[in-house]
């Protein structure tokens, strides 16, 4: 199983370091640096993650809380709905949004501030279950009774009682959201947006070693995200299904 | 101590009248309350007690806010609270399940309400420390629910109820996760803070025993509906109904016949009975008799003592008679020594009134 996930990784690494004539150099991780585009498109990239986490959190956080506070016998189909991201092929997704906010104001459809709202619909699978499981591991419908009870209002419920105690599972949430925006190709490139992994291809195609060192990076650093995540949470068996996920 | 910290903590609430009238909910098609009409005296602590799905926790909740009745008016201090939200209505609840916030400290736990409430921050943890000095966990003030054991749970879980001085206090089965011991020495101490503070109490358990000794009056529920409300030892020596005498304490039903004018005839023996409707002569009916009425005696008769089960200060002891099938009796562990399993006995039975049933 392991294998199954590092090889691809290792034979990345390797190709990377690969130099001329069967030498082995970190050449290829110096050019990274030198990159002009690398700082403003990891910007583009991570401003659009920090919009999709934003709306992720705001939208979906209440949604699960609601959906296991008044509507239990539903979740199935609200997990059902999640998925359909999956399922549903981009570019209908791509043409979907097009026409949907073909009468939005430039702001929102002229810019990558577009792809923050469908990346918020493409990580829904994994957004959704993290926050999901989160909630099913509290007691949450008694901890809401006893601070109604004490005399807190809804939102109050929200921030002081119910957001501490999912913390972790919104911390792994918006880390798979980023981890997804950091990767995502298909649909930037069909609404001609440049953004990091685009940018990547492009940079792929002149200078392999360059970009192939790059993906590794992004990898590397996504899985070292989620090790620590998965530590700080001290729940080894939670960790490895979002390991198992994201990748 | 405890007398200078309850009387401090003791502040507007001197015990409010509570009203429950024609309260009805239906789920689907379970009738969780039917008609149910419960007043609460001032101060007193009232035990609902009833089987699972007889509608006390339905009650209960209405009363909290946390349910809506389909029908009915709930009256607190003479105010219909019925429109007003869970978070308004100034009552402390104790849940059956833990339900301290596991994000907080135990002060902060009980400093919750204060703090939703905007009581500046000095003032909201001496009254956190006080209701924690109050429930015996002074020194617990800075655990984590985790690093608490479930009975420690429940009693910060009670001095977090208590520090929004509620106007009545809900305890929705709040020892049923306890073990026997733990919940013994609670139970006293609710008594005891439940006297002091003077707090009207709403107390909802399925445990008789429980509702017996902790409460001023009890209330025994079925299907929706107040079956009997009276004080303990009403409830127990004269129950109103077959279901009140069976629900509460244990209970022999032993096959007889009705005799006329207001007696029966069970084993042998002529008792008066409660007449609850009009039965002729010779009808078959079964008798509700308690344990402890029965009087097993070693004599040369038909019926024989097959087991015997030792339970402290009463022995029980099961006879098998000709008559009347298996009879359980309570007798006083000295008496029950000359009562080994095989002994040949007459039974005897108190002569108080009985209730009598229809034979199923």
């Amino acid at each position: 199983m392991g294998a199954y996930f590092l090889v691809p990784v290792a034979a990345a690494l390797e190709f990377a370091l690969r130099g001329p004539n069967g030498t082995h150099s970190l050449a290829a991780f110096r050019d990274i640096a030198a990159q002009p585009e690398l700082v403003p498109m990891l910007t583009v990239s991570l401003r659009i993650a920090l919009g999709t986490l934003l709306i992720t959190v705001a939208l979906m956080v209440p949604t699960v809380v609601w959906v296991h506070l008044r509507l239990p016998r539903l979740r199935p189909l609200v997990e059902a709905l999640s998925l359909l991201p999956l399922v549903v092929p981009v570019v209908v997704l791509v043409v979907g949004v097009l026409t949907a906010f073909a009468d939005a104001p430039n702001l929102i459809k002229g810019t990558p501030a577009i792809l923050a709202l469908e990346y918020v619909a493409l990580a829904m699978p994994f957004s959704y279950r993290a926050l999901d499981a989160g909630v099913s591991a509290v007691r949450l419908p008694t901890l809401v009774e006893a601070a109604r009870s004490l005399g807190a209002n809804w939102p109050t419920v929200l921030l002081r009682v119910v957001v501490p105690n999912i913390r972790t599972a919104i911390v792994g949430s918006a880390l798979l959201t980023t981890a997804l925006v950091l990767g995502e190709f298909t649909m930037a490139s069909l609404m001609l947006f440049d953004t990091f992994p685009t940018w990547m291809v492009r940079v792929g195609q002149q200078q392999a070693g360059v970009a192939v060192g790059l993906s590794v990076l992004v990898l590397l650093t996504s899985w070292a995200l989620l090790l620590a995540l998965s530590i700080a949470a001290g729940r080894p068996r939670g960790a490895t299904s979002l390991f198992r996920r994201s990748s | 101590m405890t007398a200078v910290t309850a009387r401090a903590v003791r502040q507007q609430q001197a015990g409010t009248p509570v009203e429950l009238l024609g309260l009805r909910r239906r789920y689907g098609a379970v009738n969780a309350l039917d008609g149910l009409d419960l007043t609460l005296v001032p101060g007193e602590l009232l035990a609902l007690l009833g089987p699972s799905g007889c509608g006390k926790t339905t009650a209960l909740r209405i009363l909290a806010g946390l349910e809506q009745p389909d029908a009915g008016r709930v009256l607190v201090a003479g105010q219909d609270v019925v429109g007003l939200p869970a978070h308004r209505r100034e009552m402390g609840m104790v849940f059956q399940q833990y339900s301290l916030f596991p994000n907080m400290t135990a002060r902060d736990n009980v400093a919750f309400g204060p703090r939703v409430r905007k009581q500046p921050a000095s003032e909201r943890r001496r009254r956190a420390d006080e209701l924690l000095e109050l429930v015996g966990l002074g020194s617990h003030g800075d655990r984590y629910p985790h690093q608490l054991s479930g009975g420690q749970q429940q009693r910060v879980a009670l001095a977090r109820a208590l520090a929004v001085s509620p106007r009545v206090l809900l305890l929705d089965e709040p020892l049923s996760a306890l073990d026997a011991q733990v919940r013994a020495q609670l139970r006293e101490e609710i008594r005891r803070l439940q006297r002091e503070l003077g707090i009207t109490t709403l107390f909802v358990t399925h445990d008789q025993e429980e509702a017996l000794s902790l409460a001023d009056r009890v209330g025994v529920m079925r299907a929706g509906r107040l079956e009997q409300l009276g004080p303990p030892e009403q409830v127990y020596h004269a129950p109103a109904t077959p279901f009140v005498a069976e629900f509460v304490g244990a209970m022999n039903r032993i096959p007889g016949r009705v005799v006329g004018d207001g007696h029966v005839e069970v084993l042998g023996q002529r008792l008066e009975y409660a007449v609850d409707r009009l039965r002729s002569p010779g009808a078959p009916v079964e008798v509700l008799i308690r344990p402890e009425a029965v009087l097993p005696v070693p004599a040369d008769a038909a019926a024989t003592v097959v087991s015997r089960s030792f339970l402290g200060p009463v022995t029980r002891i099961s006879v098998s008679s000709p008559q009347g099938g298996l009879v359980l009796a309570d007798v006083s562990s000295v008496e029950a020594a000359a009562l080994a399993p095989g002994t040949a006995v007459a039974v005897q039975l108190r002569r108080h009134p009985v209730l009598v049933r229809d034979p199923r």
